[in-house]
């Protein structure tokens, strides 16, 4: 245990307790106020403090927990009859009750797929670079900042530059591909800190083992920092890929569709994604687009947690590997 | 190898210039024909009628309106969740509160905008008949709860970074453990908590879709939660879905909007940085 010298003054300054103090100065007014606080110790008063205290964090508690249930049970009160096969295998339609999500589901997979493809070996690659090759100098520190800072600006900021960018100076149009470089930006930066914070628990001794016998630095984060990473990078990675596949927000700015009666089939077709025609549902007055939005919900919902679940899953497998 | 490294990491500073070079190029000619002043002073947002008018407060003051709510809600409850899992839950309650929370976190914001208005605003109506369908209440509500897993989270790791011996400390000075959370934890941890503060009430300001679908598209100058009001955010979505022609004064303005946004952002979010950072020093 520290002792209280190794304490940085700021923090020792803020020890102060008012129920009784170690510094027991001379003067007769601290004296008196010393012992007010210890002969007049309120025992009732402050057992009921604490009494409150607990309740009130265990209120705060609740409040997440009970909002996570009640959201649920709605969600799945709602639209959990209207989930079926036939919901999920045919297209959007003007009539509620034969509206389905056969588009929005297979562009939310080929989206997530393209982002995968084109965000994973940037962000992974910034973050080996940042973590295992640049030396602490101002371009990295500008870096640094510059990456917290983008992971706070908001979606709808990205969709505006995904528009001008890609729909149109590159002129992709309102295709799955300008979505899915929108995206890729969007999740960038939460790739390239959660792969950072995995890079870093890799051991000192990894790198030096690997250096010590002759390997190059690349040599030594390929073989050896990498792949002892691998289970965080990993989660990480798919964190930010199921983030990619509930935001609404940039690809309601590049235009993505809310009506397609066709699955996309090339990376230039016109597309359009789950959380989009939850969006368009919820947003009509009548209730049998609600309901069909509460269970276009539940499919999303669902689509989620199963790739959280393998990310879970995929982290386990390659921890039992790495265990040498 | 290295240089292809060091390109992916350049990458991130060029998405921030892209971002800063999109929205100045068409904010200046927004202001060119809308004077600064008219917008940032102006107390009429009508960019859809005839005489047009872009002043941005009423935006602002929507977007001002959820944020307060949220802030309200969220804050305290995550600062409340932080305590309660350094303080008093036991590791099996521990181990069952972070994955709640977690699911609480990944859960789309799309699907708060639906839960707030089919759930949220039909009992807020049944307390009150004169809630209108759309209200600045509910989407507040509803954001709240969704900064409250970030707020939990980073407070956690705050409160979790404070010595162990200061607090023992505490407690060997007869101080009772609401005592020593109060007047040792959350003093030690404040900047990390401040810090998480900050995070949330950017997040909550730029939150588009929960406030899109819950709070309307009515821009009014109003403290009323439960009048329907627009935000920044939520302009810039109407806007987009709409069907508004390339180059006309209205499609500008989204991006003048977009920069207002991105200003405030980022000055909360350089604020949080840096007291993220002093907290680090302050605890290593």
């Amino acid at each position: 245990m520290a002792s209280m010298d190794d304490m940085p003054k700021s923090m020792s300054k803020s020890v102060t307790l008012k129920t009784g103090t170690a510094n027991l100065g001379d003067s007769h007014i601290e004296h008196k106020a010393i012992s007010r606080a210890i002969w007049r110790p309120r025992p009732k008063r402050r057992w009921l403090a604490g009494r409150i205290f607990f309740l009130l964090t265990l209120l705060s508690t609740l409040i997440g927990l009970i909002s996570l249930i009640f959201l649920l049970e709605s969600i799945l009160g709602q639209g959990w009859d209207r989930v079926s096969w036939e919901f999920v295998s045919s297209f959007p339609s003007r009539i509620a009750s034969r509206a389905g999500i056969k588009a929005a589901l297979v562009g939310s997979l080929y989206l997530t797929g393209l982002v995968a493809l084109i965000a994973i070996p940037l962000g992974v690659g910034a973050a080996v670079y940042l973590e295992e090759f640049a030396a602490d100098t101002r371009l990295r520190r500008m870096i640094d900042v510059n990456i917290a800072n983008l992971a706070g600006v908001p979606s709808i900021v990205y969709g505006m530059l995904g528009l001008m960018v890609f729909v149109r100076i590159c002129a992709f149009g309102h295709s799955l591909l300008a979505g899915a470089c929108t995206m890729s930006l969007l999740i960038l930066p939460v790739i390239i800190v959660t792969a950072r914070e995995a890079l870093k628990t890799v051991p000192m001794g990894v790198r030096l083992a690997a250096l010590g016998l002759g390997a190059t630095r690349w040599q030594a984060v390929r073989a050896h920092v990498l792949p002892t990473a691998m289970p965080g990078i990993l989660t990480g990675v798919i964190l930010s890929l199921s983030r990619a596949v509930g935001e609404t927000a940039p690809l309601l700015m590049i235009g993505a569709l809310s009506y397609m009666a066709f699955v996309p089939e090339s990376p230039m077709d016109d597309f359009t994604v789950l959380p989009i025609q939850i969006f368009n549902w919820s947003a009509r007055p009548q209730d049998e687009f609600r309901v069909a939005a509460a269970a276009g919900i539940i499919v999303l919902l669902g689509v989620l947690l199963t790739v959280n679940a393998c990310a879970i899953f995929a982290r386990m497998r390659f921890q039992r590997k790495m265990q040498w | 190898m290295k240089k292809l490294l060091f390109a992916c990491a350049l990458f991130c500073i060029l998405i921030t210039l892209g971002i800063v070079l999109v929205l100045l190029s068409e904010a200046v000619l927004f202001f060119e024909e809308v004077p600064l002043l008219d917008f940032i002073t102006g107390t009429i947002w009508a960019p859809m009628f005839e005489p047009k008018s872009f002043g941005v407060l009423p935006l602002v003051c929507g977007t001002f309106l959820i944020t307060c709510g949220a802030a309200i809600i969220g804050l305290p409850s995550g600062l409340g969740v932080g305590l309660f899992l350094n303080d008093f839950a036991p590791n099996w309650l521990r181990s069952i509160i972070k994955p709640v929370l977690e699911i609480l976190a990944g859960i789309p914001t799309v699907v708060y905008g639906y839960f707030a208005l089919t759930v949220v605003t039909p009992l807020l109506q049944r307390m009150s008949p004169s809630v209108e369908v759309f209200n600045a209440a509910s989407a507040a509500m509803v954001v709240g709860v969704m900064v409250l897993p970030m707020v939990a989270s980073l407070c956690d790791d705050a409160i979790r970074a404070v010595p162990r011996s200061i607090k023992e400390a505490g407690y060997a000075l007869g101080a009772t453990k609401c005592e020593v959370a109060l007047q040792v934890t959350v003093p030690s941890a404040l900047s990390g908590i401040v810090a998480s503060f900050i995070l949330a009430i950017s997040r909550a300001f730029g939150e588009t879709m929960a406030v899109t679908l819950a709070a309307g598209s009515t821009p009014k100058l109003t403290l009323n939660p439960f009048e329907s009001v627009q935000t920044l955010t939520a302009y810039i979505a109407q806007v987009s879905t709409g069907d508004t022609p390339q180059g006309s004064l209205e499609y500008k303005s989204i991006f003048a909007v977009g920069m207002l946004l991105l200003v405030v952002t980022l000055f909360f979010n350089m604020l949080a940085y840096y007291l993220v950072k002093r907290f680090r020093t302050v605890t290593e």
